[in-house]
């Protein structure tokens, strides 16, 4: 590189670049969280069933094998849009509930989590509530 | 090695590399977890195993990180380490804590565990990569906030070169960004937005700094390039890093919930974070081109270079088959974000750690450069695992691309599981190339205890 452009004009530039992108960031930032009450379903969480739901789903570490909105691991289906697919909340109760405590021979299979009545329905509805969230048409068909 | 206390790096990288080897292990389970579905279930659940592998990967990069600014510092400052004896007992604490975690994980229900440790009072458990009892997570920033008063304590009583200070911006911001770890709000949708804080801003933003302040140090050291030269670059690829990182991370804000405007500024800025990669391959090779010693530890220049061109492919290249709005419609949540990880995380931040393994062990034992044969033994295990990473990665593209073909774009999409069904050949493809990287990794531990002559300077 050439001398016109020292290590302190590179630094300069460092500095001053990052400033400005980190600055914009934040306002990108305020001005989502203006315009998330529109899109991401916050009425939902007035019913203590939801967010007790969602303490249940981090709880049992969910996100570790499933994806929920696309994030998460890869090894199990995903669940944002689980209650549509299922067919209903009662659906979603009755496969979590179904589970074999010793697995299904040579195949994937959810762990028998023994949730009580009041659990599975807390986490149908908190799957409920992530299925009403405006993801921008994603996933692109209803198998997620 | 020029200062005493620079060698409170060596139980770093020797745990560092002990937990690499766990997060092999844990990896192949997984692997075979994807076909073999009841593998150690339900001893060893797919979801422990996963924490097990992606924790102890973050745990030893971090303690990889840590060891090389305790090596790096000191000799950039040019002066002792403000206090070895914190670093001793930081590291002490960190690894008991490390230990303790992946215990928990692996005999204690996760619940049972979010119990145990009062998840209830602060909860921030159960969310990917973030898996750790809430009071690990304040251990962590107590472990942080002593790193960083030790190290920055050193720079300030010594030398402030460009090396030093980046790396401190680096892992500064590492410590300031892992408080959003402690951000749950009830709303997934600002749980996710603020998760994202964490983790990308980690792995494409500050992680970068200390990457590439790792690399300018080895390629300084290696080659005996200008400082000045090798300083400019660094600015300039960080620079590239954070002008395009940090609004980069808008391809994670897509689909989850969030503004359909980051549609745009993700595609775009994400799309240009291949652009500083490709600087660091270039810097890499140019300087090794225009080195003016020949320096005999040439395992630490071929990890060097490997981290460049890796790290490219991985995160630049891999990176960018997806990130563009359209495509990412498709791809979100398979296969193909897998791939992409395992040639990222590999290429930039396991290769750059062991580049300054590579380099700083010898020096740490009291030699310029290891033997021949045991540097010999060394590229052996560069390139096994190096090429098993390729593949693995060839084989989980090939998988995401099926995935994606029957579950998201047929016109009769077929349920995950019957996808996942289709594309099993795959994965045992990944699994044997997964089993010849546990072999190189072998290899390359080995080469430590491979004895002769060292290497003398071949001016």
């Amino acid at each position: 590189m050439s001398e016109a452009f020292t290590t302190s004009t590179a630094r300069n530039i460092f500095y001053g670049g990052t400033m400005f992108f980190l600055l914009l960031f934040l306002a990108l930032t305020y001005q989502t969280e203006q315009v998330l009450p529109q899109r991401d379903k916050r009425e939902l969480l007035a019913d203590p069933k939801v967010v007790a739901g969602k303490k249940i789903w981090e709880e049992n570490n969910c996100i570790g094998c499933h994806t929920l909105l696309g994030e998460g691991a890869y090894f199990a289906p995903e669940l944002g849009n689980v209650v549509a697919r299922l067919g209903g909340k009662e659906a979603v109760k009755a496969f979590i509930q179904s589970r074999p405590k010793e697995g299904v021979p040579g195949r994937r299979s959810m762990p028998q989590f023994n949730f009580t009545d009041q659990q599975l329905e807390e986490i149908a509805s908190f799957l409920e509530y992530v299925g009403q969230i405006n993801t921008a048409k994603w996933p692109p068909n209803i198998q997620g | 090695m020029q200062y005493k206390s620079q060698a409170v790096a060596k139980p770093y990288f020797v745990a560092a590399l002990a937990l690499f080897v766990a997060q092999i292990l844990f990896g192949l389970i997984m692997g075979l977890q994807y076909v073999v579905g009841d593998f150690l279930f339900p001893a060893i659940p797919f979801n422990v195993a996963r924490m097990v592998h992606t924790n102890a990967l973050i745990v030893w990069l971090l303690l990889g990180f840590m060891g090389a600014a305790y090596y790096l510092i000191p000799e950039e400052a040019e002066t002792e380490l403000h206090s070895p004896r914190l670093a001793i007992v930081m590291f002490w604490i960190f690894l008991v804590a490390a230990g303790l975690t992946v215990l928990g994980y692996l005999f204690v229900p996760y619940s049972s565990l979010a119990q145990m440790t009062g998840n209830s009072i602060l909860p921030t458990m159960g969310r990917e990569f973030l898996e750790q009892p809430t009071i690990v997570k304040l251990g962590i920033v107590v472990v942080a906030l002593a790193f960083l008063f030790n190290i920055t304590m050193t720079v300030l009583k010594g030398r402030k070169t460009a090396i030093n200070t980046v790396l401190l911006v680096g892992l500064w911001g590492l410590a300031i960004l892992f408080l959003f770890s402690f951000v749950n709000p009830h709303n997934i949708v600002r749980d996710k937005f603020y998760w994202w804080w964490v983790v990308h801003l980690w792995v494409e933003g500050v992680w970068e700094l200390i990457l590439g302040s790792i690399l300018a140090f080895v390629l300084i050291k290696v080659t005996g390039v200008d400082r000045e030269v090798i300083e400019k670059w660094l600015y300039v690829i960080i620079t590239l890093t954070l002008v395009t990182g940090i609004l980069g991370t808008g391809h994670h804000y897509y689909w989850i919930g969030t503004p359909e405007h980051w549609q745009l500024i993700g595609s775009v800025f994400s799309a240009l974070e291949p652009i500083p990669f490709f600087a660091m391959t270039l810097f890499a090779f140019n300087m090794v081109n225009r080195r003016r010693r020949e320096h005999p530890n040439q395992a630490a220049t071929l990890w060097a270079l490997g981290t460049g061109v890796m790290a490219f492919l991985g995160a630049g290249v891999w990176g960018f088959l997806h990130t563009l709005a359209p495509v990412n419609y498709y791809t979100h949540g398979t296969q193909i974000t897998a791939a992409h990880g395992h040639m990222a995380f590999y290429g930039a931040y396991v290769m750059a750690n062991l580049t300054m393994i590579s380099y700083a062990w010898p020096q740490l034992m009291g030699r310029i450069a290891n033997s021949n044969q045991s540097q010999v033994v060394e590229m052996w295990g560069f390139w096994l695992m190096t090429i098993s990473i390729v593949f693995i990665t060839l084989f989980l593209t090939a998988a995401g691309i099926l995935q994606v073909w029957l579950q998201r774009i047929s016109d009769s999409p077929l349920p995950f599981m019957v996808a996942q069904d289709q594309v099993a050949l795959f994965y045992w493809l990944r699994e044997i190339a997964g089993v010849i990287f546990l072999v190189g990794l072998m290899v390359y531990l080995w080469s430590f205890f491979i004895k002769g002559e060292p290497k003398a300077a071949a001016t």
